[in-house]
């Protein structure tokens, strides 16, 4: 029923323009809410029809659309999905959704300003995993950066200036070097399309700069230790809404922008550099899950635990080179892809509702102290029982998504190097440590104070906002053959395109 | 003996322009002190009518007056886009000027015989074409700096920018004449048919070719030779920073296309190791260090210097291309800076200058409207997508990445990024501030149209940059 619509143009725009609507229609009525909820509704509705209309038995770029846009340069305005964009996109237009409800209440100040900059950073972000020309994505790639920064700006805690700016000049250091490249790859290649840079050869010194520079810019993204330090500040001082969406999705399209860029168009670079990606992927993973456990901040531990858990991912992505050095057999590194893709995808429920039950408990006692919390259970049995759930989750426990992705990038590494799966598994006890540990001071003990005493558990807002996301995570974790059967032409295609030279 | 006659018609414009100054002038010295209406609404009538002549004959082109003036395509471009900025700057700072006693005709007849001196710069196709629009230019620019008689800070801005601006003319001009000595001619034509010809001593050309990059350096507001344009901008009333930091630059650009390219472009190798000096140092200098201003008159003057480096790194690509993208930068530029003047100027009130950057404190809660223009104007100048900034970056750098200039390029980016922290600075004191007071910005009807029109310009120029792309690259190639 989708063929014939421009599904992706509709996807972009139906929230960019809506966005615009709510933001002129203001805050003299009520309306924003309700528009935005149907907007984003609506695009999640939409963003379904990319999953029924998708054919995943090819790696070729579906829903394509085309048109010139910059005639001059040959700058045009390209579409399309495979299987790595499809889940990201969806996973954008359901995270959305959740960030209109979790501020329906919440935001008093400025609603329809707060609503628009959401919707409207939903149109770019889905532009983002959807544009196949390289300006065209890039435009979007920093255009998502300017709603963002108003929104840490404005509705964040006491410290947000500090903390938005830094979040803006980090990423915007990053992201300049990746305009170098595409530049560079044009002188080249003669051309902006991202799939005719995927098929230009180049030395390896050029792909080494080229890979540097994709680096710089997604690694700030991901973000991979050591250019992390911006994340655990945007976090702290975002609104619920904005952790949520710079974990659900900000950070995938660093992740995003490696197996879109780096790993095809700069193949013999990445295996030559792929030592220092997974010192860097284990890292994170050990160093940061040390450094989770040791917060007494509830956003700053998730925020950390969110680093720990992209490094999966990076791991699972450069971890294929040495699977190819081992074996003939592509299965293992098949493995590794994909489980980076599931991690991604399950890390953006799950941390999406950690971060929503920590605003959860926020907007009731204004404190993210650990320390201020203590038998939250008590006076929140339902809420309780959710909350260990996603612990639960992101501690990687079977049966949920969160065990998926980091199972598969565990397997593959071991068909590498014993070591890297070693170091790897141990998120298996860290992760269980910091998130169980908060848990227990958060949710279990005695009452601690009389404001926990003072909590009423969950209304029918945000018991549902939380409940769509548990069953998420349970059926991803019980049944992820969906997820991974839509990607799996992409991800075979992607690993072809990476073992061939292009020296 | 024959006569030719003169091809006046290609020049219509520029004389149309010439007898209503004359006209204005008139009319100022007989009507006195009541003037100033009069004087402002025929000189928006005769940017308005040049604008259409110049629009009329678009595709014309031809040498006249003995090989002294060009009309070409490149010439029309910038041509109708000074009118067309120059009809905003009148509208902008016309309240600015009844707030503060300046309201008088003498500004109205500088600033078109002012224009009429930038239409010629632009137009020019012989040495002293250059010069003489380039003084007829700057005079009027002097005095209008110094209209302010009783602000001392207005007299010294006007004293700095005319010994200065007079030195750099001489430069120029003896950069001119040693040119002229080597190869015989003034033509710019003609000069690069000699060149091109070869068998000139290059040592004296180089030492004429020197002086011709600092005049040009200190017209622009080059790094070394930028001294002048922050106390200019900052000592000038706000309606004369607007007029200085909008249109001249236009006018000095295509000076520096008609010297460099169109005359001496087949000596590029010598000029562009000179120019990316001048480049670079301006993108440094003048980025580090308007992050230090308190004064967005002169923040914005040290983000001009910046906009000078980016719009001198296509130029010395020394491709077609590059020369593309510097016109598309210079034409964004002064858009924008047209729009961040003429904010400063709209929330200005009798009596009260807002330039210091902490006057803008809280200004979303009070005008959200003027605070996302100013907001889109700002991420513009910063270069973040999808604003027309980003477009003129992405060019000028697009063009030294494809000349293999990448260390260059790098540095561009850098800069980009230490840039982007002053401006993102605005938009904190806008959006994350307490409003220092609560009421709304007052403001006339025609300044609020104007001021929407240029953010929003910015805006649909960045979704949709291909046209204004287009016609910059229709231009060159």
């Amino acid at each position: 029923m989708f063929t014939d619509l421009p599904l992706l143009s509709l996807l972009i725009w139906l929230p960019v323009l809506g966005g615009i609507a709510v933001l002129v229609n203001g805050d003299k009525n009520a309306w924003a809410r309700p528009l935005s909820l149907l907007i984003s509704v609506a695009t999640l509705v939409l963003s379904i029809g990319l999953y029924t209309g998708f054919d995943s038995a090819t790696h070729q770029m579906q829903f394509a659309e085309q048109a010139s846009w910059i005639s001059t340069f040959n700058i045009n305005y390209a579409l399309g999905i495979d299987g790595f964009s499809m889940p990201l996109i969806i996973l954008t237009a359901f995270s959305t959704v959740l960030v209109v409800v979790a501020g329906w209440e919440v935001i008093k100040d400025r609603v329809s300003q707060y609503m628009a900059a959401f919707l409207i950073m939903e149109g770019l972000m889905i532009a983002v995993f959807a544009s196949l020309d390289a300006i065209l994505f890039y435009v979007f790639f920093e255009a998502m950066l300017i709603p963002l920064f108003l929104v840490i700006g404005i509705w964040g805690g006491p410290n947000r200036v500090y903390a938005t700016i830094k979040f803006f000049l980090y990423t915007l250091f990053g992201s300049v070097f990746l305009l170098l490249a595409l530049l560079y790859l044009h002188h080249v290649s003669g051309s902006f399309s991202i799939l005719d840079f995927h098929a230009v050869s180049l030395t390896l010194q050029e792909q080494t700069y080229l890979f540097l520079a994709f680096l710089i810019a997604f690694a700030v993204k991901v973000p991979m230790w050591p250019v992390h330090t911006w994340l655990p500040d945007a976090h702290v001082e975002a609104p619920t809404g904005g952790s949520v969406i710079l974990a659900a999705i900000t950070l995938k399209i660093g992740g995003y922008g490696l197996i879109r860029f780096a790993l095809p168009i700069t193949p013999d670079a990445s295996m030559a550099l792929d030592w220092l990606l997974i010192s860097l992927s284990l890292i994170a993973v050990v160093y940061i899950g040390f450094v989770a456990l040791a917060q007494s901040d509830l956003k700053k531990l998730i925020a950390y635990s969110s680093i720990a858990h992209m490094g999966f991912v990076t791991l699972g992505l450069f971890v294929v080179f040495r699977i190819f050095v081992n074996t003939t057999d592509t299965s293992g590194a098949v493995l590794a892809v994909e489980g980076a893709m599931v991690q991604m995808i399950s890390h953006g429920f799950i941390a999406a509702a950690m971060f929503l039950s920590v605003g959860v408990l926020y907007d009731r006692m204004h404190t993210r102290e650990i320390s201020a919390y203590g038998g939250v259970i008590n006076t929140m049995p339902v809420f309780g029982g959710f909350a260990v759930f996603f612990a639960m989750a992101n501690a990687g426990l079977p049966g949920t998504s969160g065990f998926v992705g980091e199972f598969m990038v565990i397997l593959a590494a071991f068909q590498a190097n014993f070591w890297f799966a070693f170091l790897a598994a141990t998120t298996l006890i860290l992760g269980a440590a910091y998130t169980l540990w908060m848990i227990k001071r958060v949710m279990f003990g005695e009452v601690a104070n009389d404001d926990v005493a003072q909590l009423t558990d969950l209304n029918r807002r945000e018991f549902w906002m939380l409940a769509s996301l548990a069953i998420i995570v349970l059926v991803i974790g019980l049944w992820p053959a969906p997820l991974t059967d839509v990607m799996h032409s992409s991800v075979e295609h992607l690993l072809s395109q990476i073992s061939q030279s292009k020296i | 003996m024959t006569f030719e006659v003169l091809n006046m018609s290609l020049a219509l414009p520029e004389m149309f322009m010439l007898a209503m100054a004359c006209t204005i002038l008139m009319v100022v010295a007989f009507l006195g002190k009541n003037s100033a209406k009069m004087a402002y609404v025929l000189s928006q009538l005769t940017l308005a009518v040049t604008a259409i002549l110049i629009y009329q004959s678009f595709g014309d082109s031809g040498v006249t007056f003995d090989g002294t003036y060009i009309k070409d395509a490149f010439s029309d471009v910038l041509k109708l886009t000074i009118c067309v900025i120059n009809i905003a700057v009148l509208l902008y700072s016309t309240s600015y000027l009844k707030d503060r006693g300046l309201f008088k005709g003498e500004y109205y007849v500088l600033a078109i015989f002012s224009t009429l001196g930038m239409m010629i710069m632009v137009s020019a196709a012989h040495f002293l074409t250059i010069y003489l629009g380039l003084e007829l230019m700057s005079l009027c620019m002097y005095a209008m700096v110094a209209m302010h008689r009783d602000s001392m800070i207005s007299t010294e801005a006007a004293m700095k920018y005319f010994i200065l601006g007079a030195l750099a003319s001489g430069m120029l001009l003896y950069g001119m004449s040693i040119i002229y000595g080597v190869t015989g001619n003034l033509e710019i034509a003609m000069v690069a048919q000699v060149i091109q010809a070869g068998s000139l001593d290059n040592t004296v050309l180089s030492f004429g070719l020197v002086f011709l990059v600092i005049g040009i350096g200190f017209k622009l507001g080059a790094v070394p030779f930028h001294m002048w344009l922050p106390d200019v901008y900052h000592g000038a009333p706000t309606a004369v920073t607007l007029f200085i930091a909008t249109a001249p630059k236009i006018a000095a650009f295509a000076m520096t296309i008609r010297l460099l390219v169109d005359g001496l472009g087949d000596v590029q190798q010598h000029w562009q190791g000179m120019l990316i000096m001048l480049s670079v140092l301006s993108m440094i200098i003048g980025n580090v260090v308007a992050i230090a201003q308190a004064n967005l008159k002169r923040m914005l003057a040290y983000s001009t210097i910046s906009h000078i480096g980016f719009i001198l790194l296509g130029i010395l690509s020394g491709s077609q291309e590059g020369y593309a993208a510097s016109m598309f930068y210079a034409l964004v530029y002064s858009i924008m800076s047209l729009g961040a003047f003429g904010m400063i100027i709209l929330m200005s009130r009798q009596g009260f200058e807002a330039d210091n950057i902490d006057d803008y404190k809280g200004l979303s809660s009070r005008s959200p409207w003027y605070a996302l223009m100013m907001l889109i104007l700002m991420f513009s100048m910063a270069g973040i997508p999808p604003l027309v900034g980003f477009y003129a970056k992405l060019t000028v750098i697009k063009s030294i990445v494809d000349i293999n200039l990448i260390s260059v390029a790098i540095v561009a980016v850098m800069m980009s990024v230490i840039g982007a922290y002053y401006y993102l600075r605005i938009i904190k004191v806008m959006y994350f501030d307490k409003p220092i007071e609560q009421e709304e910005l007052q403001a006339p009807t025609d300044m609020r149209v104007m001021i929407s029109v240029n953010g929003l310009t910015v805006l649909a120029l960045g979704v949709f940059p291909g046209s204004l792309l287009a016609v910059c690259a229709s231009v060159f190639y």
